[in-house]
């Protein structure tokens, strides 16, 4: 109240007219008496006054920006250009948060831009070029460089492990505002030590805030954001096929609007899609790898393509990134894998892998007699998933709670667990779980497996499973057993908080051998994997 | 006759006494704690020394050592009520010795000369009779039930020697002692606490709302977890349903996790166990360590399919090897793994050690 206050004696005091009115008006407030029905229609005229002026102000000041930003840019924020866009430049944050890699794809289209704006606005540039070019070339001549050179990593920190930055919340409303992409507020009290994450209640996905039809977002994107977040599509590989999908859907109706480029538009048209996505859960590493990709594929379409052309172009792109990276691979670490497995084998795994039970089934059908011990753990119990594939493939299972592992643990010959991502440091992100399950089959001289595509190798670097991580919905850990609910009325208790982790780092002397579909390679050896990938592309 | 009813009253008491071991057993956590089942475990042997009849030391073991089997027998997973069976064996013979006049040590000497000669039996020793024989016994429980009253408040007044201010404190499943021991030190200082929930039986639910009422900054995790939060947690502190006669625990599943874990980053593991739960077993034998609930807390018959075609096991205990663990805390003071060993001598006679 007292905000709204503020703000309408701030417009009366700053209207160009109606001064005496306006000090009547805040007399009548502070006197405690009723506003009259002119005064009210008189508040509310200079409120619109008031707005109209703000938004001219705006419009002007982000043009004059727009004009300068050219010949100022900092190296890691591509402007994306076209004369008729009013929007300010859509900010690389969406880019940069969710890809993990160096900023070599702005330099190729600022360079293009660049280019193009020269062409249009040279008088102005000549000016300015003189004191401003000297300092750009500096800095951008660094990334031009051979990719083969150390470069230094203009990165900028991803917005999800930024929530108890009061600035960056403010940013990231600003932007989700400006694409039409509605926000999603954080629930429940929050453990100290992950203040910096976020943490949603599955109750309040963000397309109940979502108006049907939605102009803005394509509704195979809703789609997949609901069934993000209410948990129907889990696990890194089924979340990146399920999203490659959905932009294979968006591609399919696209129609580059008249002055535009499919390659620049398209990207533009993708960016709030992602951030849709991300606000209905935190995109994995191979779903940002995967994004990578297309963006490249897009901004790479020669501008004199046609349209039907170029869409058919991409289509054949993202099925043959699903069939490279994911279908083939998974063939050929199953292959690998099999070598692994004798005859006689007690097998751990945990959880639902899809590649670890793609292994699983195909040594079965090549005849390896073993059996296999699923392991599970409490709240996701995904592991029941993963019992229900294998029993219908015919194959001997156990089934234990995480707890009991010490018990189970003597029987074991090896353990395969599947992953969420390589780290560049050779840690292994995945289940919360994983590191326990390594941890105590070190103990007992158990060896550990890991099995993971290359298409989930990311250049983060992270040592604990604090820093950057996912919590889950706190709900979950409520569970009734004899009638008793303990925990019902949680928030009610102070001092009592509930955690709910999704990931964990396992450290690389844990893991004995990593799978790959480049071959079978030790933990360490994954930024060997990245600077090849690299040079190769 | 007056003499029969006695017998017969004993004789339901002790029916009663075996039939609710076998009832509470189901599932850890029992209904009751094992305080508790100490006390009334000693309660009752003091009604059988008052009320059986004997003559002289010898039958008096006698009778107490044939219960004590049947009520062992009843719930083997309860090793408290062995183990104050056992302390009664020890009173008799200490209050026999004292009668006799002979003091305890050179008995000991004696029975250790004897195990090196010819190991004559010493069954014949105790066949005198004393007339006090059955006071004194008497009074020497009455003063075990004092002192098993008292445990828990003499671990718990250790509490502010272990805990300082601002600390995170890890614990797993629901220990009255290690309840009372942190609602203890949270009178004076202020520290966090991580409750790992314990699957399947969620016992850390429990503790955690019991915590959080005294006002202590309490976290529930799962127990898939608890190697993901060790590295931000100062200490350990965890009870355990048994001590074992090298120093190892048995204690509630998941432990031995949490106990790996806390090696792993160099984290003390502190155990908070009165001396009654000392047992002189030895975690040698596979077949009676394990005891098993059913397993459909793990998975529940709505699952229907695929019941019949897997197998699930639902442990409750756990073994911990005593190199992973940093510290005892008793009602006698804290003492390190290695000790377990002399305390026992103390507490049983090596004859007793099999009922």
């Amino acid at each position: 109240m007292a905000d709204s206050d503020g703000r309408q004696i701030d417009s009366i005091n700053h209207a160009a007219d109606g001064d005496g009115k306006g000090h009547g008006i805040v007399r009548a407030k502070t006197e405690g008496k009723e506003l009259t029905k002119e005064e009210k229609q008189r508040l509310r005229k200079e409120k619109k006054q008031h707005k109209k002026n703000k938004k001219d102000d705006k419009v002007p000041t982000e043009k004059e920006k727009e004009k300068e930003k050219p010949s100022v840019q900092a190296p890691s924020k591509p402007v994306t250009q076209s004369p008729t866009h009013k929007a300010a430049p859509v900010p690389v944050s969406a880019s940069a948060s969710e890809s993990l890699a160096a900023a070599e794809k702005p330099v190729k289209t600022k360079a293009e831009l660049r280019a193009e704006r020269r062409a249009r606005q040279d008088s102005e540039r000549t000016s300015k070029q003189g004191k401003k070019e000297g300092g750009q070339q500096s800095t951008t001549s660094k990334p031009k460089a051979s990719p083969s050179e150390l470069q230094p990593v203009v990165k900028r920190l991803p917005e999800h492990v930024q929530v108890d930055d009061p600035a960056a919340l403010k940013k990231l409303a600003k932007k989700l505002e400006r694409q039409q992409v509605p926000l999603r507020s954080d629930y429940g009290y929050k453990v100290s030590l992950f203040s910096h994450l976020h943490q949603y209640s599955r109750k309040n996905p963000p397309t109940q805030q979502i108006s049907i039809p939605a102009t803005v977002i394509h509704p195979s994107v809703v789609r997949l954001g609901l069934q993000y977040s209410q948990g129907i599509i889990a696990g890194s590989n089924a979340r990146s096929v399920a999203l490659l999908h959905a932009f294979k859907q968006v591609i399919q109706d696209y129609s580059t609007p008249p002055n535009e480029e499919l390659s620049r538009d398209l990207v533009n048209k993708l960016s709030p899609y992602i951030s849709f996505l991300s606000q209905c859960r935190p995109l994995s590493a191979s779903m940002g790898n995967a994004i990578k990709y297309i963006k490249k594929e897009i901004s790479n379409i020669p501008s004199q393509c046609k349209e039907e052309e170029a869409k058919g172009k991409l289509q054949e792109c993202i099925d043959s990134y699903v069939n490279e990276k994911i279908i083939l691979a998974s063939e050929a670490i199953s292959k690998y894998a099999i070598e692994k497995i004798s005859n006689g084998d007690v097998i751990l795994v945990y959880g639902c892998s899809s590649l670890v039970n793609h292994i699983l089934c195909d040594a079965f059908e090549k005849q390896r007699k073993f059996r296999v011990i699923v392991v599970d753990s409490r709240p996701r119990l995904e592991g029941r998933e993963a019992l229900r594939r294998l029993v219908k493939k015919g194959i001997r299972c156990t089934y234990v709670l995480i707890s009991a592992l010490s018990y189970i643990l003597p029987e074991v010959s090896k353990v395969f667990l599947g992953a969420h991502a390589l780290l560049a440091n050779g840690y292994v992100m995945s289940r919360v779980g994983t590191s326990q399950i390594a941890l105590v089959a070190k103990a007992y001289n158990v060896p550990v497996l890991v099995c993971c595509e290359t298409y989930k190798f990311c250049e983060r670097v992270q040592t604990d499973s604090f820093v950057s991580n996912e919590l889950d919905d706190p709900d979950d850990l409520i569970v009734t057993r004899n009638g008793k609910t303990h925990l019902e009325n949680w928030q009610t208790v102070k001092s009592l908080g509930l955690l709910n982790l999704v990931y964990d780092v396992t450290p690389p002397d844990f893991v004995d051998l990593v799978i790959t579909d480049l071959g079978m390679i030790p933990c360490t050896s994954v930024p060997v994997v990245l600077r090849v990938k690299n040079v190769d592309q | 006759m007056p003499g029969a009813d006695k017998e017969t009253d004993l004789s339901e008491r002790i029916e009663s006494f075996l039939s609710e071991l076998k009832r509470c057993g189901s599932g850890a956590g029992s209904l009751r704690g094992s305080a508790e089942t100490a006390r009334e475990t000693s309660a009752l042997l003091r009604r059988i020394t008052a009320q059986a009849r004997w003559s002289n030391a010898g039958e008096l073991m006698e009778i107490i050592r044939k219960e004590g089997r049947r009520m062992t027998a009843a719930q083997p997973s309860e090793t408290t009520v062995g183990n104050m069976v056992r302390r009664v064996l020890k009173i008799i013979r200490e209050e026999y010795a004292r009668s006799r006049g002979s003091s305890e040590e050179t008995d000991q000497q004696e029975s250790l000369h004897k195990l090196l000669t010819s190991g004559g039996s010493s069954e014949d020793n105790f066949r005198q009779h004393f007339p006090h024989l059955k006071a004194n016994v008497i009074e020497a429980i009455n003063e075990l039930l004092t002192e098993l009253e008292g445990t828990t408040d003499n671990i718990s007044m250790q509490a502010l020697e272990h805990i300082h201010s601002n600390e995170v404190i890890m614990t797993i499943g629901r220990s009255r002692t290690v309840e009372a021991f942190l609602k203890d030190a949270a009178r004076k200082r202020k520290f966090h606490v991580i409750v790992a929930e314990c699957a399947p039986f969620c016992q850390g639910h429990e503790m955690a709302t019991i915590l959080s009422k005294e006002d202590i900054e309490t976290t529930v995790i799962p127990d898939a977890a608890i190697f993901a939060v060790m590295s931000r947690v100062n200490k350990v502190i965890i009870g355990t349903q048994t001590v074992l006669a090298n120093g190892g625990l048995r204690a509630l599943n998941g432990t031995h996790t949490l106990a790996l874990a806390a090696k792993h980053h160099s984290t003390p593991l502190i155990v908070c166990a009165p001396m009654f739960k000392l047992s002189p077993q030895f975690p040698n034998e596979e077949d009676t360590f394990h005891k098993f609930v059913s397993p459909h807390e793990v998975l529940p018959f709505t699952e229907g399919e695929i019941l019949s075609k897997v197998n699930a096991h639902c442990p409750v205990f756990d073994y911990v090897p005593p190199e992973l663990i940093t510290l005892f805390i008793s009602n006698i003071g804290g003492n390190a793994p290695s000790y377990i060993y002399r305390l026992m001598s103390e507490l049983y006679h090596p004859e007793d050690h099999e009922l």
